[in-house]
């Protein structure tokens, strides 16, 4: 499907279809995303590139009736194989939401290693350092270094966002699924969680939902767009964004349709 | 039209004119209103309190708090069996309604459309609404009848069963208001849904219920009605939970229907005393409502 087979595949999908009770979302989706690259879902509301992003760590069937059918591949392995724990596929594959959502009742430190915390025991110089490593890799570390005590709820909209990117890579993941980001952020926020995510592939496997053509453009090396629950195009942003094969792509990215 | 808004206008900062007084008129007359509704509310409450007050504290003393009922005839004695097996009494139907009620509300809060919860939803509004006698009728026929014995265990149960629809109630609207994103945020980290319900879910709602056990103790430690048949009276310090035990609100009952005026004095010390602990539980309450605003700014 990837116009760059020699990219090695982190995630590789076969005939995936994702149902909410007897609806449809998704219509059969292969691709093959590549390993320690951005790749950027876009297409317009309801094409079905959030549903997507969620049946790759297994949290779309956490809604009331929702199932798929297919394969999911990680790393060579079906995340939807009898044998696996969806908990396991959700340590190895983060997630970070719209929203902001860091835990209220917790302090900002609580917040980044509640995901090594609720796993099991940790010695404090782990939690401390796995904490420091992972704010100064969002990009945090210097604005709240003497406050880590307080509530995680008291940072700013863009803070928190930059907190719930350090709290998913506490856990050690291999890929970052970020649904929309910055769509709730303003745009030094949004800045500041580009920059973030162009870094942070160095590491891992990002895939990130927006819906700013703009932002697929600035922080992917590849695009895939969706309409109506179907991939329509998937190949290199910049071949995306200059020489769109599809008719369709072509009218959404100029912004006549969506 | 343009004429008519200039006119408005300056009839209205000018401060007279039909729509300047109108506004003044209705202004007074509200304010007034519910002024007086707030008046009519708290003044039961006041009177009570002030009476109360007014009959009781003169006989409010150490005597009353350590001794236990002196024989008729004789001056003196107190209220001390009675508070404390007010409090053993409570304490086992703590034991017994929050354990239960938090349970059942857990469930209810995290499977709120399951076919369960709707049936046990109903059934705890059902329980919520029944009338506290027949509590204590059914506490008499299932823990009195076969002990073949009034006991301190059969008014926890009485007074348990009666906690019990509270607090689930509570939990379970409690953990609905915390956010799908919360859970989620926790689940994509992967912990497992019992850790995410455990330390953070619930976590998050804590304080909701909390405050909802300790109106479920606060409304209990005054109930009389359920406690006539099931744990009876003693005159007597007793800490037995197969024996009759004294508690507040039934001594305050037997005192206040006898013919004696020291036991009419003393009823009014416990009506007086039972009051207060209510209103100290209340203002726990308050104070973790009042954390739990600090703690989300």
């Amino acid at each position: 499907m990837t116009d760059n087979p020699n990219h090695f595949a982190g995630i590789l999908t076969e005939d995936l279809k994702a149902y909410f009770g007897s609806v449809q979302v998704l219509k059969g989706i292969d691709i093959s995303i590549p390993k320690n690259e951005v790749t950027a879902f876009i297409g317009p509301s309801g094409c079905g590139k959030t549903t997507f992003l969620r049946t790759l760590n297994r949290m779309h069937e956490l809604a009331k009736n929702a199932r798929i059918t297919g394969r999911v591949l990680v790393d060579g392995q079906d995340i939807y194989a009898s044998n696996i724990d969806p908990v396991l596929v959700r340590r190895k594959i983060g997630m970070v939401f719209q929203k902001p959502n860091p835990f209220p009742t917790m302090s900002i430190y609580d917040n980044v290693a509640a995901g090594l915390k609720l796993m099991g025991r940790h010695s404090r110089k782990e939690l401390n350092d796995v904490v420091e490593r992972t704010l100064l890799q969002a990009a945090l570390w210097d604005e709240v270094k003497d406050s880590l005590k307080k509530s995680g709820a008291s940072l700013s909209g863009g803070q928190q966002q930059r907190l719930c990117i350090a709290r998913t890579l506490a856990v050690n993941p291999e890929v970052i699924l970020m649904d929309e980001p910055a769509s709730a952020l303003d745009p030094i926020s949004t800045a500041k969680i580009e920059e973030l995510i162009f870094q942070l592939k160095e590491l891992y496997t990002i895939v990130i939902v927006t819906h700013n053509m703009q932002q697929a453009a600035r922080v992917s090396s590849f695009t895939a767009f969706f309409y109506l629950g179907e991939l329509v195009e998937f190949s290199d942003t910049r071949d995306m964004f200059t020489r769109p094969k599809k008719k369709q792509t072509e009218d959404y990215i100029t912004g006549r349709f969506g | 039209m343009a004429n008519h808004t200039e006119q408005v206008r300056r009839t209205v900062l000018s401060g007279s004119g039909f729509v300047y007084w109108r506004r003044k008129i209705s202004n007074t007359l509200f304010t007034v209103l519910f002024s007086s509704s707030i008046l009519i509310v708290l003044l039961p409450l006041l009177l009570i309190v002030g009476y109360l007050f007014y009959k009781g504290a003169s006989s409010v003393n150490l005597n009353f708090f350590i001794h236990r009922p002196a024989p008729v005839g004789e001056i003196g004695g107190g209220m001390g069996n009675a508070i404390i097996g007010s409090l053993y009494v409570v304490g086992l139907a703590s034991a017994m309604g929050i354990p239960i009620g938090l349970l059942g509300g857990i469930y209810l809060g995290e499977f709120p459309h399951s076919k369960l919860s709707t049936v046990t939803r109903f059934v705890a509004d059902v329980l919520n609404g029944t009338p506290s006698i027949v509590t204590g009728v059914f506490a008499y026929t299932v823990v009195v009848l076969p002990m073949k014995s009034f006991s301190a265990i059969a008014g926890g149960f009485a007074l348990g069963v009666m906690m019990i629809p509270t607090i689930i109630r509570t939990t379970d609207e409690m953990l609905q208001t915390v956010p799908t994103s919360i859970r989620e945020a926790s689940l994509a980290l992967g912990v497992p849904y019992w850790r995410t319900v455990l330390s953070v879910v619930l976590r998050s709602a804590k304080s909701g219920i909390v405050t909802g056990i300790l109106l479920a103790v606060a409304r209990v430690l005054g109930e009389t009605a359920p406690l006539l048949f099931t744990s009876f009276n003693n005159a007597f310090y007793s800490y037995s939970l197969s024996e009759p035990i004294s508690t507040l609100p039934v001594q305050i009952f037997n005192y206040a229907i006898s013919p004696y005026r020291d036991w009419h004095r003393q009823a009014w010390a416990g009506a007086l005393v039972l009051v207060m602990a209510i209103l100290i539980v209340n203002m726990g309450v308050r104070a973790f409502s009042k954390q739990k605003y600090e703690h989300t700014l």
